[in-house]
């Protein structure tokens, strides 16, 4: 099998060679430097080679035992699932889906090893990610010069290092859902939401993050705080902010605490919405009687600091940890997650005052996910379809509208859904009869090329597989794709050859190209 | 999803690993057009979000309406021919909100029936949880699996019809969801289809790979990717031969998502596919801020909404005669305005009832008002109809449905409302 693409490049060839070049410098005498960077760029299409890669491995797995040392130490005792099995599990679940080469990387780590460090963003290198980012253009449609942050968001889950904190960024942009179609200073709030507010606090402490959210121009604008006051209370996130975002909707509140949530609130607000101005607090707005909230008394007289502690007890509550745990097993293990792993999950959501690095070490590390019954249990979403795919073909982000349209046309366009639920965690949802269709349609797609940033092309794999005999481009696409989870079935329709009757229109795929577009339209593949 | 497998299974044994496109083909022929019926129809539209009932059909006869809604109410109806800023008047003390004028010919020539006052026997003001009993029909009781509009399909046929016929014979066209995905009504053992566009229902490949994809889908796993995906191919093979986009709009629909829906909905009942429910949905409803009066926010929503369903009656044509069109909203909203000229989410509603069958002309339900002590909970319009009375007449009188007990489980009506 040949060598993955570096796991530090985002494709773009002078950055790819620069970041190299970095690497280098420190291992190698400059002389050295100067041939790998001619090297490199000259035969610009092969992917870096051992030197530097096994060197960073070094960093990388120095670090890795590092951060590891930050959490409860755990065992692999009563895990079912053999060690490739595991390291496909977290490749999938705490990543978008294993690019080439990652497989063999995580392996070489460790997996516990691996989820530790990926819960450390800040200590994975990104800054090839991030100058790709810097290098989007800006959207026309916002008025703050920003790139349209639907680009952004699928071309870091695509390429990004920090593969744990995207999927935790695209969780929690559904729990937090806001609405792109919500009125025209929405677009000029979107791109501070993705990069200021929900980013940075993905695997932070929960209070920081709802805190961000309250005070975001994004979500007092959807849910219409901005304009709720003393005199015209409005109740809209007040509702939803129990009902959805902390103690869900068996929480245990009434409408009375409905109310007062909502009463604490008047005043937060937004400064110059039409300018796309940040948060203001408007005490003159603000209700300043006394509250009375799940049983706590809010004395009266109170500026911001009312709905501050709102925001503290709502975070602390008992039923919050239930909810968010719940909704990460879920995310994370399956749609019907074993009560018990629950249970642990909300325990250490509590002990450590909603340190979601914690609560997803619990997760992540649980015989729960690494049992039988979680293997593969989970549906991809329409946005980890997509990114996945382009994962598995070794593919480069986008930097255009194209990824975000094929994700919306799945029926899951980014900052798309109208309500404030967001989008379902679990799979049956997403299996409608429509929706498969346009599956198996973007397999073929992607096979043939139409899908930015996925060719095969860019497949470490196709350069020595195009000639190869047809047996051994199923044993691959088997491998590389569907992580070998292909049933016998499945792998007798990939063998089968060309067909002489075939006189449908257009171009069919041929060879290789057909054998992609049939793994990523496969049932198997629609798995994680 | 034992179901799908259960109805599938006769074409699963059949279809093997083969591949032989001649094989491929029988089933193909073996699958084409069921016995096309001419059968009754049913049309579900959900209003998500809670739309303001008391805005839409006004109660302009209350004097408590204009005192609550100081800057939102409709104008009452001005004297002589309907203007474009009030009410319309249908009875001397509802009316409705003039954006609904393309409904009002139906009301006139009694296809249009309404009823106020309806809704669910469950307090929640939350939409995700109202919505859920809306559609799964049991108000408080989350567990329920499956939707009522699937009750109905399961009750009445198709898993029956799987035991003893050929999985051929039961349209994989009989209930529709025009929308990207299940929604929660139709979820359940009987088959349905979603699809967000007619145009997209297709395979793009060419046909030995197409073989192919299907025999992924058909290798005989029991679970829902694979299950839903041999669905959807037999679906597509039909869609192909009864061609519905061949029917061109006999007028024209609005151009929004919800009137291109409706056309594709009208497109689907012309090509005789067997379609007997149809559901889609049209979001916007929660107006919470701004929503205008006799124009604004609510207003266009309202035209957009009436100008669909009256571009899809009268496409239907005579096919209205085996038609009916219900519309339905989670719940309605505060009686009282809220400070920023919207409201806030409330309890009761109203619904509409359109068809060739329908009794219409008239608003029905007892009419609870909106006096202090008769609001719910004190602010919102009170229940007076249970939602569920209006689906079963729908089910029992319209489309000749039995077992309402398992349809509605616990609900028996306690009067007829006499719709249909």
């Amino acid at each position: 099998m040949m060598r993955g693409r570096d796991a530090g490049t985002v494709g773009v060839g002078r950055l790819v060679a620069a970041a190299c070049a970095r690497a280098c410098a420190r291992a190698c005498a400059a002389v050295w430097v100067a041939v790998w960077v001619a090297v490199w760029v000259a035969a610009c299409a092969s992917p870096p080679r051992a030197g530097p890669r096994e060197e960073a491995t070094g960093r990388a797995s120095a670090r890795a035992e590092r951060v590891l040392r930050e959490f409860p130490a755990v065992s692999d005792f009563g895990r079912d699932l053999t060690t490739d099995q595991q390291v496909l599990q977290v490749l999938d679940r705490a990543a978008f889906g294993p690019r080439p080469g990652d497989v063999a990387r995580v392996r070489r780590l460790g997996v516990d090893r691996w989820i530790a460090e990926q819960l450390t963003p800040d200590g994975i290198d990104d800054g090839a990610m991030d100058a790709f980012v810097a290098r989007i253009p800006p959207d026309t449609a916002q008025s703050n010069g920003a790139a349209d942050p639907r680009v952004v968001k699928v071309a870091r889950a695509v390429a990004s290092e920090r593969q744990l904190q995207e999927v935790m960024v695209d969780f929690w942009e559904n729990h937090f859902t806001v609405y792109a179609g919500k009125g025209r200073p929405m677009r000029d709030f979107l791109p501070a939401y993705d990069r200021d507010v929900i980013r940075p606090h993905a695997l932070g402490h929960f209070r920081d993050l709802l805190g961000a959210v309250a005070k975001s121009p994004a979500m007092l604008f959807y849910l219409d705080n901005w304009r709720s006051g003393v005199r015209g209370l409005n109740e809209n996130y007040g509702r939803e902010l129990l009902e959805l975002h902390t103690l869900g909707v068996d929480g245990g509140y009434t409408q009375a605490d409905v109310i007062a949530v909502a009463r604490a609130l008047t005043g937060w607000s937004i400064d110059r919405p039409a300018q796309g101005g940040g948060f203001i607090f408007r005490p003159r707005l603000h209700d300043t009687g006394e509250k009375v909230l799940l049983g706590h008394h809010l004395a009266a007289g109170r500026g911001i600091a009312d709905a501050e502690e709102v925001l503290d007890i709502l975070a602390r509550h008992p039923s919050t940890a239930r909810f968010v745990a719940l909704k990460l097993c879920e995310r994370f293990v399956s749609d019907t997650p074993p009560p018990a792993l629950v249970a642990r999950t909300a325990a250490t959501f509590t002990r450590t005052d909603g340190d979601l690095r914690q609560v997803v070490w619990t997760i992540l590390t649980s015989p729960e996910f690494f049992s039988r019954a979680a293997y593969r249990a989970k549906v991809k979403s329409p946005f980890e379809l997509v990114v996945s795919a382009v994962r598995a073909l070794g593919g480069q982000p986008d930097s255009t509208r194209r990824s975000a349209q094929v994700i919306a046309r799945l029926g899951e366009p980014v900052f798309g859904h109208q309500a404030p639920n967001g989008y379902p965690e679990t799979g049956t949802s997403w299996m409608s009869t429509g929706a498969i269709l346009a599956r198996i349609n973007f397999g073929q797609a992607a096979a043939a090329g139409r899908i930015p940033g996925a060719s095969l092309d860019d497949w470490p794999a196709a350069r020595i597989l195009r000639t190869a005999p047809r047996a051994a481009q199923v044993d691959s696409v088997v491998g590389e794709i569907l992580g070998g989870a292909a049933s016998p079935d499945s792998r007798a329709i990939l063998l089968s050859g060309g067909n002489p009757l075939d006189t449908g229109g257009g171009t069919p795929l041929r060879g290789l190209a057909q054998i992609v577009g049939l793994a990523l339209g496969a049932p198997e593949f629609q798995r994680r | 999803m034992e179901r799908r497998v259960f109805v599938r299974s006769g074409a699963l044994a059949l279809v093997t690993l083969g591949l032989s496109p001649r094989f491929l083909r029988r089933v193909v022929f073996a699958a084409d057009l069921p016995a096309a019926r001419r059968g009754k129809v049913l049309i579900c539209l959900f209003q998500r979000g809670a739309a303001d009932a008391l805005n839409i059909v006004v109660p302009h006869g209350e004097s408590a309406y204009y005192a609550m809604r100081p800057t939102i109410a409709i104008p009452r109806p001005a004297r002589g021919t309907p203007s474009g800023a009030g009410t319309i008047d249908l009875d001397g003390f509802f009316g409705l909100h003039p954006a609904l004028a393309p409904l009002l010919p139906l009301y006139a020539q009694r296809h249009l029936a309404i009823v106020h006052a309806v809704g669910s026997p469950s307090a929640t003001r939350s939409h995700f949880d109202a919505q859920d009993y809306m559609e799964s029909g049991t108000p408080d009781a989350k567990a329920t699996p499956d939707g009522w509009l699937n009750r109905y399909l399961a009750a009445q046929g198709t898993c029956e019809a799987g035991r003893t016929r050929a999985p051929s014979t039961v349209s994989p066209f009989r209930a529709v969801a025009l929308a990207p995905e299940t929604p929660r009504i139709l979820e359940g053992p009987a088959p349905t289809v979603a699809m967000s566009d007619l145009q997209e229902f297709s395979v793009r490949a060419t046909g030995s790979q197409v073989e192919r994809l299907e025999a992924l889908y058909r290798t005989g796993s029991a679970d829902i990717v694979h299950a839903t995906g041999a669905e959807s191919f037999e679906a597509v093979r039909m869609l192909r031969a009864a061609n519905p986009q061949q029917y061109v709009p006999a007028v024209e629909y609005p151009r929004s998502p919800f009137g291109q829906r409706l056309q594709q909905i009208a497109q689907l009942i012309k090509a005789d596919v067997g379609l007997e429910i149809a559901f889609t949905d049209v979001g916007g409803w929660d107006t919470h801020v701004n929503q205008g009066a006799a124009t604004g926010q609510l207003a266009e929503r309202l035209a957009d909404f009436a100008r669909g369903i009256a571009a899809l009656v009268t496409d239907l044509g005579d096919r209205m005669a085996d038609v009916a069109i219900v519309t339905m909203s989670e719940f309605g909203r505060m009686a009282r305005e809220n400070g920023n000229g919207g409201t806030d989410h409330g309890h009761a509603g109203a619904m509409f009832v359109l068809g060739g069958d329908v009794r219409g002309g008239r608003v029905y339900g007892r009419w609870p008002g909106l006096q202090p002590e008769q609001l719910f909970e004190g602010r919102d319009l009170a229940r007076t109809t249970d939602f569920r009375a209006v689906f079963s007449e729908l089910v029992s009188q319209h489309l000749g449905g039995a077992h309402l007990d398992a349809i509605f489980p616990g609900f028996s009506a306690t009067e007829r409302l006499g719709l249909v």
